[in-house]
């Protein structure tokens, strides 16, 4: 019976508008709207993406990263060579560091010239030798590397970047909570104003929506009037929003190119492979999205409206 | 076939609450299926109002009203729908979508029943031949006369084979030839048992066309022979 209901529905002319929704339901307006909803949506969801990327960026580089200062460098070491030299071969020798590098002396002059200027060698201070070293495993317990630096040369000091890690993955993480509230925000406006714009259509179509009810029309059968056309204009202004923020995706992603450890690109071909794979998925995703909501709005607004009616 | 049980009825405001008057008060009578009636009181009487509780474009405030077998009190709203594709209305100020054409406003109700095109086509191509309205099959009721406004009202009404047609002041825009026409149109309907009740001032035809009437007067039925 269903079945049947379904198939002789189909036959119904397809452009067959009984509501007169085509002159009633916002046209121009709607769409706009929705555009400029999805639009939104879509940079929204490149900040979400890119926060994301470069939580995943620190953590994968930072996170294996760490600085051994050994205080006196020149002065001897008691298995023979210098301080700094019998550091820096315990490293490499080391399996679980990947490499380990002496920040030169001029390096190290252009970091502290901030607090130094230009004459901590002037000054004499008595500077530690600075190696920068990357570890093969950023789980390396690094306690027991540093009591086996403290051996060969005590006094050594191993500093890992794991608390800035974890206060830039917490930036990272709020950063994504904050572009997960604006894009529910978003969503929920883009649904008011097909809620307004379906409600505006019922009032003008009061007269119409009486006469087909009458006539013996469900609800489901006025609500789908609205909710096709609703689907229709909200699938065009998202697919609009989302062509429209292509171009910015893209001029943004070229300039954090470098965060995420890629070369920014000149041409636009080459722009292209600098968005995030997970953005080409979205920005599809994104006119189906507001057609889906533009859908469930007018269906939900409808049949309240019609509720009224006996 | 309609059943009125001590039926009443008041308007409400927005809040669907009763908060004016009643306008029909404690009417009880039975119209058996088949039969025709007349629907005849002076102006403000009510008849109007009675027709729009038999049509369900409301539902009663005190009593039962049963229409083709279902309380239409007790029934849920969900059951309307169907029962209203089985009552044809010819309303006075004829109630047609003016963005669609004469064709268009009388396929509606097989439309809205999900009736598939070809049946559609025969059916409505029919009905507005028999109405006299075969060259007006693709015009919009503003380029058409009262009369023929009427006469598309009184297809769409029909088109269906309602098991009962409802009309109120069917006659007010038609000549005497047509008014004529619709009445053979009401009694061939009747022979092959629609019930029919048409609520009208037009007393000519009432002496016409002899049947039985409901008479009503400030909401009251006076008279239920």
């Amino acid at each position: 019976m269903v079945r049947f209901a379904r198939r002789t529905r189909l036959l119904r002319p397809p452009h067959f508008d009984e509501l007169g929704l085509r002159r009633a339901f916002a046209a121009r307006m709607l769409p706009f709207m929705v555009a400029a909803m999805a639009f939104l949506a879509a940079l929204t969801l490149a900040g979400w993406v890119g926060a994301a990327s470069l939580a995943r960026h620190w953590q994968e580089g930072a996170g294996s990263a760490l600085t051994v200062q050994v205080p006196q460098p020149k002065n001897p070491a008691s298995q023979g060579g210098s301080r700094v030299t019998r550091v820096l071969e315990l490293l490499t020798g080391s399996a679980e560091v990947a490499s380990a590098r002496q920040i030169s002396e001029e390096e190290l002059g252009a970091l502290l010239r901030p607090w130094l200027g230009g004459n901590g060698e002037r000054m004499a201070l008595p500077l530690p030798a600075v190696i920068a070293v990357r570890l093969a495993d950023p789980d390396t317990d690094l306690g027991v590397l540093g009591r086996r630096l403290d051996a060969v040369a005590p006094g050594a000091l191993v500093e890992g970047h794991d608390i800035w890690v974890r206060r830039l993955s917490a930036l990272a993480r709020s950063l994504q909570a904050c572009a997960g509230i604006v894009l529910l925000t978003v969503a929920a406006v883009a649904s008011a104003v097909i809620a307004v714009a379906t409600r505006a259509g019922l009032a003008a179509r009061r007269e119409a929506i009486e006469i087909v009810h009458g006539l013996g029309a469900t609800d489901g059968y006025i609500a789908a009037q609205f909710a096709g056309r609703a689907t229709l204009l909200a699938g065009v202004g998202g697919l609009a929003g989302a062509l429209a923020a292509m171009p910015v995706l893209l001029g943004l992603a070229n300039v954090a190119a470098p965060f995420g450890g890629f070369q920014p690109r000149e041409t636009n071909p080459e722009m292209l492979a600098t968005l995030p794979p997970i953005l080409w998925l979205a920005l599809p995703v994104l006119p189906a999205a507001t057609a889906a909501i533009g859908f469930l709005t007018a269906q939900a607004t409808v049949r309240r409206w019609l509720r009224g009616l006996p | 076939m309609i059943r009125f049980d001590k039926v009443g009825l008041g308007y409400g405001g927005s809040t669907g609450k009763v908060t004016g008057p009643e306008v029909l008060h404690d009417l009880s009578f039975d119209i058996p299926k088949g039969v025709f009636r007349w629907l005849l009181g002076p102006s403000g009487a009510g008849k109007t109002s009675l027709l729009r509780l038999m049509y369900l474009a409301i539902r009663p405030t005190s009593g039962h009203l049963s229409v083709l077998g279902i309380d239409v009190g007790e029934a849920r709203r969900r059951a309307l729908p169907d029962l209203r594709r089985r009552i044809g209305v010819v309303f006075q100020d004829f109630r047609l979508l003016p963005h669609l054409s004469a064709y268009d406003n009388v396929a509606l109700p097989l439309r809205i029943a999900g009736r598939p095109e070809g049946q559609i086509r025969a059916d409505v191509t029919e009905i507005l031949g028999w109405v006299g309205l075969t060259k007006k099959t693709g015009e919009r009721p503003a380029a058409l006369s009262g009369g023929e406004q009427q006469r598309v009202a009184i297809a769409r009404a029909v088109v269906a084979r309602p098991a009962l047609l409802l009309a109120d002041e069917p006659t007010g825009n038609l000549d005497d030839g047509q008014a004529e026409r619709l009445m053979l149109l009401f009694q061939e309907l009747n022979r092959v048992g629609t019930t029919i009740v048409v609520a009208t001032h037009n007393d000519t035809l009432v002496a016409r066309h002899a049947a039985p009437a409901l008479r009503l007067d400030r909401g009251r039925i006076v008279d239920a022979r």
